[in-house]
């Protein structure tokens, strides 16, 4: 296994003939150079950016309808329109220490989902199931917080444990239906995610669980023992709410970095990830390797969800709790080109638009739902650079495929 | 799909199989034959109907029905254990559930009347956007590219329909969204043939695309501007005498377009696949592109074709959630349902027919949900909504059955 030894954090094997039909995840990456990890995001952030300004002229009815009588008013409006959203963009996203703090708190959950998909698309796996898995996790959490009555040293971290233990169950699923019935991931994570939806559903309008004299589908609130202390309280400001989920955040990027590429495990999982075949016949289980890495990276995505609860007002379960952080992390594992280091980038980055976002909708009236827009833009350029390359005729390597196969 | 060989895990299978089957039938017995209040009554025509006064309503004791579901059950779950069914295991499962279905409305039902006809008539119109869609996604399957980006497109369909239904007119509604599921179609095929991008990807990110658009376009224009979100919803058409067939008539033949072209087009579609040159070869491309290419099918274009042909589709499913039901966009309609037409996709074993037998077996689960809670059984509705879902992952991992998946699915072709 002396390959390890020289492998770069970028990718684990590299110079394989192009094999198509059975591309895994970590090779396309081996190609990546710091130009490229730059250069590629960064025209792609413009060019989406440049395609929502579009979006927010041509949908502004009352100025589309002044077209034909005041032409030059209208466009200026429109222009000055496009001006004033993405002030506000950047201003709730860098302007103030409300700002960055809403941004970090925004990109705490990202990091840690997005490290939980990086790492199962290091070894070939398509978890899309993050969503599914934060629900769980989140829910389990949820029931120690309020379930369970004791000291903060001891609440906090097992209330955390439970998240992940949630996640790692959620996962796990896939996982074993993966290694021992060949049943596609991408498949069963899309049904477990909708599962996991009703199963909260249901949980959250049983009476033990709900408030009382509340009828609509919500949890107790977690004790206070439970919750994560606010980074910046000793500020003594109530609108900073960056708490320290995202600690653990960066200390889980340096774990993922470390196991990824610098343990056996990971040389293990990178290996999977790069030729399935190679790894079982050089020895790896690897019926334990697939369990593994969806139990890990739905315990990471269970843990995303215990800190958002434990982190953040209002403190308990709802239906809507996990939003769609599962599903924007897959974006920014692309992104972040399925590094650690990457990862927390890319998140930070979607974190800042979702604050900024969220500015943008109150001062204006362009609806937060356009960071949704610009996101999936990003990622369609990432994994396609031939159109940047096309667009702004600059070179760029391949792009990023996945463990193909048939689903 | 016979399974005649044995299989270390058939065995398995043939047992869990018996086990269930007896379990089925302990609930019958011991809960539905038990615990009844009086006949149950299952109406089989509404008042209305041509032959609502002559035609009887079904009135049974449903304890002797329990008591005679759960003895058959009792004896298939034998036979299943001892013997087993052989190719017609399958078959068998069916029956099981029909039977298992039947004495539990009896027991629902007990000491009350509830529609029958009403149900199985929702039953329809709910496998509607669930077999356009599943048909979207066959069309690109089965010519080798993945769609996950079913509900991104239905979604789009959807809005569409509704904002241009509203200014010029319904029918030219669903006229745009079919073209707009193509032209999302068009974006995966582009990416996925063109530039190779992983398939999976493109579908997750057409998804969250066309949320995103769709909420946002909703959010700024209609929501300033009602009158840009009212069109009117396409009227029923009763097909003569037809619809004058009892209990049938309702169930099939009183709704709007979008009922019969869902049924239209999994029957030309069936044909068109299985039957013609065109299908052999598109079918070809998705199995073994390399062989199709040797005897000059072109393999970019038929996947051009088809994908684009499968994104109108959706789309046409899409105006379904407007224009074919309620009207307006509200935001987020398809609300997963484009996950679920992809179950009944893999459910349905890739094939018209058995894709819509899916969609209806969803469909009669999700208008029995809404039934449940009016017959007020306790059954939390939350766990018939997961049966769609349950059931794929059943498919997907070989229990019942594996479904195949055409060989070439999801993997790019580049000519040599």
């Amino acid at each position: 296994m002396s390959a390890d030894a020289n492998s770069t954090d970028h990718g684990p094997l590299d110079s394989q003939p192009p094999n198509r039909a059975r591309t895994a995840i970590g090779r396309t990456l081996s190609s990546d150079t710091t130009r490229e990890a730059v250069i590629v995001p960064g025209l792609a952030l413009f060019t989406a950016l440049l395609f929502g300004a579009v979006i927010i002229v041509i949908s502004d009815v009352d100025n589309i309808r002044r077209l034909d009588n005041d032409f030059l008013g209208a466009i200026g409006d429109s222009l000055s329109n496009v001006g004033t959203a993405y002030w506000a963009l950047l201003r709730g996203s860098l302007g103030s220490v409300r700002a960055v703090s809403e941004t970090l708190t925004s990109a705490t959950p990202l990091i840690i989902t997005g490290l939980a998909l990086g790492l199962g698309f290091r070894a070939g796996m398509f978890n899309i199931g993050a969503q599914g898995q934060m629900v769980i996790g989140g829910l389990l959490a949820t029931l120690v917080g309020f379930g369970l009555s004791m000291p903060a040293v001891i609440h906090i971290p097992l209330a955390l444990t439970a998240g992940a233990f949630g996640g790692a169950i959620w996962g796990y699923i896939p996982g074993y239906l993966k290694a021992r019935t060949g049943a596609h991931e991408v498949i069963t994570t899309i049904m477990l995610n909708s599962i996991a939806m009703l199963v909260l559903q249901y949980v959250l309008l049983r009476d033990w669980v709900r408030p009382e004299g509340r009828n609509t589908p919500l949890s107790k609130p977690i004790e206070d023992s439970a919750h994560l202390p606010r980074l910046l309280g000793f500020l003594d400001r109530t609108d900073l709410r960056v708490h320290f989920g995202l600690l653990l955040a960066l200390v889980l990027v340096y774990a993922v970095w470390w196991l990824l590429f610098r343990s056996t495990l990971g040389f293990e999982f990178r290996a999977l990830g790069h030729n399935p075949t190679s790894s079982r016949f050089s020895g790896m289980n690897v019926t334990r390797l697939t369990t593994l890495v969806f139990a890990l990276s739905g315990a990471l995505a269970g843990v995303a969800a215990a800190s958002q609860i434990q982190g953040l007002e209002p403190h308990r379960a709802t239906t809507g709790f996990a939003g769609a952080i599962g599903f924007d992390a897959i974006s920014i594992a692309l992104l972040g080109r399925m590094h650690p280091y990457g990862i927390l980038a890319a998140a930070v980055l979607f974190g800042g638009l979702r604050a900024g976002g969220q500015e943008m909708q109150a001062v204006t009236d362009v609806p937060v739902d356009m960071i949704l827009i610009v996101q999936s833009l990003i990622v369609i350029f990432i994994a396609a650079p031939a159109l940047i390359r096309t667009i702004y005729r600059v070179r760029t390597g391949e792009g990023q495929h996945l463990a193909g196969g048939s689903i | 799909m016979s399974q005649t060989d044995i299989a270390p895990g058939e065995r398995l299978r043939a047992r869990a199989f018996g086990i269930a089957y007896i379990v089925f039938a302990a609930i019958v017995l011991l809960v539905f034959a038990l615990d009844t209040q009086g006949d149950s009554t299952f109406r089989l025509t509404q008042r209305g109907d041509r032959f609502h006064e002559s035609f009887p309503d079904l009135t049974f004791n449903p304890a002797v029905a329990s008591l005679i579901i759960g003895v058959v059950l009792l004896g298939l779950g034998g036979r299943q254990l001892r013997q087993g069914f052989g190719s017609r295991t399958n078959a068998v499962l069916g029956l099981v559930v029909f039977l298992f279905v039947f004495a539990f409305l009896g027991w629902a039902a007990s000491g009350t009347s509830f529609s029958l006809v009403q149900m199985l008539e929702a039953t329809v119109v709910a496998a509607v956007p669930l077999t356009l869609g599943g048909l979207s996604g066959l069309m690109c399957e089965r010519s080798g590219v993945v769609n996950i980006g079913i509900e991104g497109m239905m979604l789009t369909g959807a809005f569409v329909a509704a904002l241009v239904g509203s200014t010029i007119g319904s029918w030219f509604g669903i006229v745009f969204a079919v073209a707009a599921g193509g032209g999302m179609a068009w974006i995966l095929a582009v990416l996925a043939i063109k530039y190779q991008v992983d398939q999976i990807i493109i579908g997750v990110t057409l998804n969250i695309f066309a949320l995103g658009l769709t909420s946002f376009l909703a959010g700024r224009i209609m929501t300033q501007n009602p009158e840009l979100n009212d069109a009117s919803v396409v009227g029923q058409w009763k097909i003569p005498l037809l619809h004058d067939i009892p209990m049938l008539g309702r169930i099939l033949f009183e709704h709007n377009l979008f009922v019969y072209a869902a049924m239209a087009l999994v029957v030309y579609l069936t044909y068109l696949i299985f039957h013609t040159r065109w299908g052999l070869r598109a079918r070809a491309v998705g199995e073994h592109p390399l062989a199709a290419d040797t005897v000059g099918i072109s393999v970019e274009g038929t996947r051009y074709k088809n994908v684009i042909v499968g994104g109108m589709i959706a789309g046409l499913g899409g105006a379904f959630f407007t224009v074919g039901s309620v009207g307006n966009f509200s935001e987020n309609p398809t609300d997963g349902r484009g996950f679920i037409a992809l179950a009944a996709l893999i459910f349905g074993r890739y094939h018209p027919v058995g894709l819509m037998g899916a969609a209806l077996v969803f469909g009669f689960a999700e208008s029995l949900e809404g039934k449940l809670t009016l017959l007020n059984t306790g059954i939390p509705s939350e766990f018939l909504r997961m049966l769609p879902f349950l059931a794929t992952i059943v498919v997907v991992a070989g229990v019942v059955g594996r479904s195949r998946v055409p060989a070439s699915v999801g993997v790019p072709y580049t000519k040599e």
